[in-house]
């Protein structure tokens, strides 16, 4: 059960070899025997997740199983779900205890998979390491001085710790990929507008994505069937047919077993190679390219010339769209109240400097800033217009492949607390995620190797609009040739 | 650039968050680290680029003119910090 993917557990459940009493219960001890260490959970409610668990084995006894049904699933602490607490990592929002479901918690409810907790993250999703939580920093279940990335650690952590079989989390800079890559999972973040952000708590509206975390591309696919999909309370959701990506999984274009990738063109972004990138974890990812190349996918050099303006640019555009999201925290409707004030924005400033942590407060004055009288033009305005140039660039280099590849993040995990003093260290983090959201284009990170310290490397792909099921395909079909995203960090068995 | 004390002081009453000297001397120098990192965007030239406000190039959609959400005011303000007969309470604001 221990390292069974998504998809081996379903077979188990369905074939009755195990019930999803019995797999979540057997998750709860993990967490239960794993988290004080990890601190990768905020929030476990063992018999609400038995009794949904308990439910599904009904469901699976009725003949009426899904593919998710009876899967226990870990949530970032972000989706709002009735009755649990939803706190965002923030003191904000300690006491908030959802009155309604998020779309995507709905649609997991209705596939039957098992809530398994809520899993810590960085406050209102605002970092690259897990470390800015009101509830404590996540450890790294590789190396536990390290940290996850961020800001979905917690589900990261999760995942590789084997506390949970896959967990959701939220993109809006990398938040999905980079605790994917550091913690040595596989994670997606899809196409803007794919996944309804209903119920997600907002940072930048017009960049965040929901998006799964798992073992495997084959168990990512399955997540994002039950995921994805139309809703009318997003304004953004996309009215498409529904999809299914797992469609592609098994397809081999040119029907060649060995060869299963052929026709597949790979572009290799020039800038995501040069300075900046540590040579482990550009070892490892060129050893991955050659790999598709074995495949007999081809690789196409490219080239994204604005890369270098993407951090730049989304440090305005992310800011100045929080700084709008987050005034509705006002210590007015729910949240944090402060308790003593003078006057209504007494009360306001007081809430809002007691509820938020550092990090959040230096975004929301950026955002400030930047969207405040007589700097627009310079800042915010001039920051959409490199935003065009990103997609651009994209729209570009699409002409001439189906994929690009290239690292995660220009590191390994780093130390915990290594970068807490130095936000702009941290943000360069962000230098290979961030132009995915800024594009909308979807983006997903694999386990490809180890780096310094045996810590997991993780291979970003990157594909065209709607090219989900393209980039599962050859996800999988790597992870059918190689093991990395199979191996488990040491101690946690 | 770079932004003054009296400055960020000003940004954070914007932003309605109280905050002390220590703390906007503090911000001030992170501030300024990120906004030397957000200069670099200077250095394109961006003329006649048109703006990127959003991924998906769609229009906004129209829904039909009828009620659709019911009074669920009871459950969402049990929630609150504070309410009273049906209303949410904040500090006297007119004399």
């Amino acid at each position: 059960m221990l390292n069974a993917t998504v998809k081996q557990l379903s077979l188990q459940l369905a074939q009755k070899k195990v019930s999803s009493a019995e797999l979540t219960q057997f998750h709860l001890d993990r967490i239960a025997r794993l988290n004080p260490e990890l601190n990768a959970f905020v929030t476990v409610d063992a018999a609400r997740s038995l009794a949904q668990a308990r439910a599904a084995d009904a469901q699976i006894a009725a003949g009426k199983a899904q593919p998710l049904t009876g899967i226990p699933v870990a949530h970032k602490d972000i989706f709002c779900a009735t009755g649990w607490l939803t706190t965002c990592g923030s003191k904000m929002l300690a006491n908030f205890v959802s009155p309604y479901d998020a779309h995507v918690v709905e649609r997991l409810n209705a596939a039957g998979a098992v809530t398994l907790g809520r899993t810590n993250m960085d406050e209102f999703a605002m970092g690259s390491s897990t470390e800015t939580c009101f509830w404590g920093p996540v450890r790294n279940p590789w190396d536990r001085a390290r940290v996850p990335g961020g800001s979905s650690g917690g589900s990261a952590a999760a995942v590789a710790a084997r506390m949970a079989p896959a967990a959701i989390g939220t993109d809006t800079g990398g938040s999905i990929r980079q605790p994917s890559a550091l913690s040595g999972i596989c994670g997606l973040k899809p196409t803007y507008g794919v996944v309804s952000r209903y119920g997600m708590i907002a940072f930048a509206s017009s960049l965040d994505q929901g998006g799964p975390m798992a073992k495997s591309a084959e168990d990512l696919a399955l997540m994002l069937n039950v995921m994805a999909g139309f809703d009318a309370r997003d304004s953004t959701s996309l009215e498409r047919p529904a999809e299914d990506y797992t469609r592609l999984l098994d397809a081999s274009p040119m029907g060649d077993r060995a060869k299963p990738l052929s026709g597949l063109r790979i572009g290799v972004p020039k800038e995501y190679f040069g300075a900046g990138l540590g040579s482990d974890v550009g070892a490892a990812v060129e050893a991955a390219l050659a790999q598709f190349e074995r495949l007999g996918a081809s690789r196409v050099e490219i080239s994204l010339p604005n890369s270098a303006l993407s951090v730049p640019a989304y440090y305005v555009i992310a800011p100045a769209e929080a700084s709008s999201n987050l005034s509705r925290f006002d210590g007015v409707r729910y949240g944090y109240r402060a308790p003593e004030y003078t006057d209504l924005a007494d009360m306001y400033a007081k809430s809002r400097a007691q509820g938020f942590g550092a990090e959040v407060k230096r975004r929301i004055l950026i955002g400030t800033y930047v969207l405040s009288h007589g700097y627009y033009d310079a800042y915010y305005l001039k920051a959409q217009k490199i935003r065009r140039l990103i997609a651009q660039d994209f729209v570009d280099a699409y002409g001439r492949c189906d994929l690009i590849m290239g690292p995660t993040s220009p590191s390994v995990a780093f130390g915990l607390g290594s970068m807490s003093s130095d936000p702009v260290q941290m943000y360069l983090n962000d230098i290979y995620t961030v132009s995915a959201n800024l594009a909308g284009l979807p983006a997903m990170s694999i386990p490809c190797g180890f780096g310094e310290g045996d810590m997991p490397v993780g291979l970003q792909l990157t594909g065209n609009y709607f090219a989900e099921a393209r980039m599962l395909q050859a996800a999988h079909r790597y992870q059918l040739a190689t093991d990395w995203h199979l191996r488990q960090p040491a101690g946690v068995e | 650039m770079s932004l003054s004390l009296q400055e960020v002081k000003r940004v954070a009453w914007l932003a309605r968050i109280e905050i002390t000297d220590a703390e906007a001397e503090a911000a001030q120098g992170h501030l300024n680290g990120i906004f030397k990192l957000i200069e670099q965007m200077q250095s394109v030239d961006t003329e006649g680029v048109a703006p990127m406000a959003h991924a998906q190039d769609v229009a906004q959609r129209l829904r039909e003119d009828r009620v659709t959400e019911t009074d669920q005011h009871a459950l969402y303000q049990s929630i609150a910090p504070q309410v009273e007969g049906g209303l949410y309470l904040v500090p006297k604001v007119i004399e």
